[in-house]
């Protein structure tokens, strides 16, 4: 199928892009390792342990938004959009080519961050690694469409911040349920169906943010 | 049968009007250049032909589909970090170019790139990324092609081959050509467009 | 463009809303009768809940336009669906205000995180509030247009998810400490004076949205006048 095609040779340009520039994944790495640093300093010692849980979902976040505000940055510098979307191909394979690499990302950052933040704060179980997952995929999905959608306007790192949370904090709210509930499943479940509406509802729009 | 057919096309930015109430018929296989100032809108009319832009006001029909449409821009539309192959190879998956290699191969060495092929376009003078640009719009062999000056950082060298390539396109290809110096193409030129 | 014909209707629809919310309001204040939970305070769920839901209506019709406006490029629905939102966010701020006023008379806290609707409203709040900052900060034109529509879009999607999850966070975070008795069974009289106040707000809401985008279609033909005069 000439689609999935399309999307793997995109996918590939951007793996391929961040292994010659490498700048956006080992400042998504130090970023998060950072921040559960200073939670470490943030969190008052009565606090219960599972407060980490909660700051662990923050600290995802924001190093998805950090991720994501480089996501279109070559594309937006020498207007390379312009030509992808010229393209015969359908404009969705580019979110889908991007949102690929995003996920990639944020799995390698987190690959370092659970581990570190097991050895800083609390044990990491199945269910945590499970959410983070999960997660990933909607925050990719939902990401890379507001990444292009920043990178149109004047404002752009500042606006991607802006459109990105009150659209995540459901995903939040299921990460940080299923690492600390009791019934992570519901929870998980719960992340799934996130990720099914809106990558279903950012595949099927993304034509409309890059073309008129 | 027209390939091009605009009807008051208007082109605005914001409250800014750069086109305004443009006809505009471009038949199959002709050359038309496109002259006219810094700021009259060559630009805007061939990226909305390449339909990149939306019109804001009047008609406009391109009877080509996307993926016939070659679009030279003033950007060289690749990535500086990414070799001249690398990114020619995703534009022919991307347009489906068939016998992919061959083709990018032989553009390259029609245009002087052959030795550059492995570098990254990060390195590239202006006139390299130039050509590259040229190859990148000839990739698919286009039936219309939307040139938004194509000489621009040519050095002589690179002009002739433009030159050449140019000649062998007229009256084979559509072409809309925008350019300050309609001199050099106006022997090719089948209509003149001049924007104020 | 004629901006007559519009006008009666919004003018009709603006007497109708001054009737139904006035007769709302003195049904809501001195002829119902008291909630057996609550008491008098409750009264104010007679403009909240209406005011919530007049809200949602108005997302809804954004979302709707931004369709219409994706599926049809016709510029024309952008300012619909933007006036929509706008809309939206002002009974959004009205339903957080009473909400809070509500939280006030019955808890004595201005604020609880364990009450849905206001939550939910908050979120629904901060992310209307980027769709203005994405409008400001994109030229005028089809992609702003595009952009808008798509976000109006996944706006309406949030709206029962985030529910869905604030619902989840409850046994999470914070407590659901306060109960309510929202009369969810409402009967008769309550019944009635609920009707007349959603159907003055929804009145209200349709005749203000009437009016705001006759204005900002006045602006945009005198911006084309303009122009095509230079």
């Amino acid at each position: 199928m000439t689609y999935l095609a399309d999307v793997g040779a995109l996918a590939r340009k951007d793996l391929l892009l961040e292994l010659r520039s490498r700048d956006t994944l080992p400042a998504m790495i130090l970023f998060v390792v950072s921040t559960l640093v200073v939670f470490n300093f943030s969190l008052p010692a009565e606090t219960g342990d599972l407060a980490a849980y909660g700051l662990l979902w923050v600290a995802i976040v924001f190093t998805a938004i950090l991720g994501l505000t480089r996501a279109f940055a070559a594309e937006r510098e020498q207007r390379v959009l312009d030509g992808l979307v010229l393209a015969p191909c359908d404009r969705s394979a580019i979110w889908l080519g991007k949102g690929i690499s995003v996920v990639a990302f944020l799995a390698l950052a987190e690959v370092v961050a659970l581990p570190a933040f097991g050895l800083f704060f609390e044990p990491v179980t199945w269910e945590l690694v499970a959410a983070v997952a999960l997660a990933d995929i909607g925050l990719a999905a939902v990401g890379t469409l507001l990444a292009a959608m920043a990178a149109a306007s004047r404002a752009r790192e500042l606006l991607l911040p802006l459109l990105f949370l009150p659209l995540v904090i459901p995903v939040v709210v299921g990460g940080v349920g299923a690492s600390i509930a009791d019934d992570p499943g519901r929870y998980l479940g719960f992340l799934g169906l996130y990720d099914l509406i809106f990558a279903i509802l950012s595949w099927a729009s993304f034509e409309y943010v890059v073309t008129e | 049968m027209a390939l091009i057919a605009a009807r008051g096309l208007g082109r605005s930015f914001g409250t800014k009007r750069v086109l305004r109430d443009l006809d505009l018929d471009v038949a199959e296989r002709e050359l038309v250049l496109v002259t006219g100032p810094n700021g009259s809108g060559k630009s805007t009319l061939l990226a909305l032909c390449a339909g990149l832009l939306a019109p804001t006001a009047g008609e406009l029909d391109v009877a080509v589909d996307r993926g016939r449409i070659g679009y030279l821009a003033h950007e060289p539309l690749v990535y500086r970090e990414l070799t001249a192959l690398e990114n020619l190879d995703l534009y022919g998956r991307l347009y489906r170019v068939p016998e992919r290699r061959e083709r990018i191969g032989m553009l390259f060495e029609r245009f002087g790139l052959w030795e550059a092929r492995r570098t990254p376009v990060a390195s590239f003078s202006r006139g390299m990324q130039q050509r590259l640009a040229l190859c990148r719009t000839l990739l698919h062999d286009p039936a219309l092609l939307l040139l938004d000056e194509p000489y621009a950082g040519l050095d002589e060298a690179g002009g002739e081959l433009l030159d050449a390539e140019l000649a062998g396109l007229a009256g084979r290809r559509t072409l809309l050509l925008a350019t300050h110096d309609p001199g050099r193409v106006g022997r090719l030129a089948t209509g003149r467009l001049a924007l104020a | 463009m004629s901006t007559s014909l519009p006008n009666n209707r919004t003018a009709a629809l603006a007497a109708a809303a001054f009737v139904l919310l006035l007769g709302g309001v003195a049904l809501a204040f001195y002829w119902v009768p008291n909630a057996p939970l609550e008491g008098f305070r409750q009264r104010i769920f007679y403009i909240h809940v209406p005011v919530a839901l007049t809200a949602y209506a108005c997302f809804g019709w954004a979302a709707w336009k931004a369709l219409r406006l994706l599926s049809t490029r016709d510029q024309r629905y952008d300012l619909e669906s933007y006036t929509a939102v706008h809309m939206g966010v002002i009974f959004g701020i009205l339903t957080l205000v009473t909400g809070s006023i509500w939280a006030r008379t019955s808890w004595g806290v201005w604020w609880s995180w364990g009450e849905r609707q206001l939550v939910l409203f908050l979120v629904l709040f901060l992310f209307y509030s980027a769709y203005f900052m994405l409008r400001y900060s994109v030229e005028p034109g089809p992609r702003r247009a595009s952009m808008s529509a798509v976000y109006a879009l996944f706006g309406v999607v949030l709206i029962p998810v985030s529910f869905l999850a604030i619902r989840l966070a409850e046994g999470l975070i914070h407590p659901v400490v306060f109960d309510r008795d929202i009369g969810s069974n409402l009967a008769g009289s309550q019944l009635l004076t609920f009707v007349v106040c959603l159907a003055g707000t929804l009145a209200l809401a349709a005749s203000l949205y009437g009016n705001e985008l006759t204005g900002k279609r006045i602006d945009e033909r005198l911006r084309e006048l303009r122009e095509a005069l230079e």
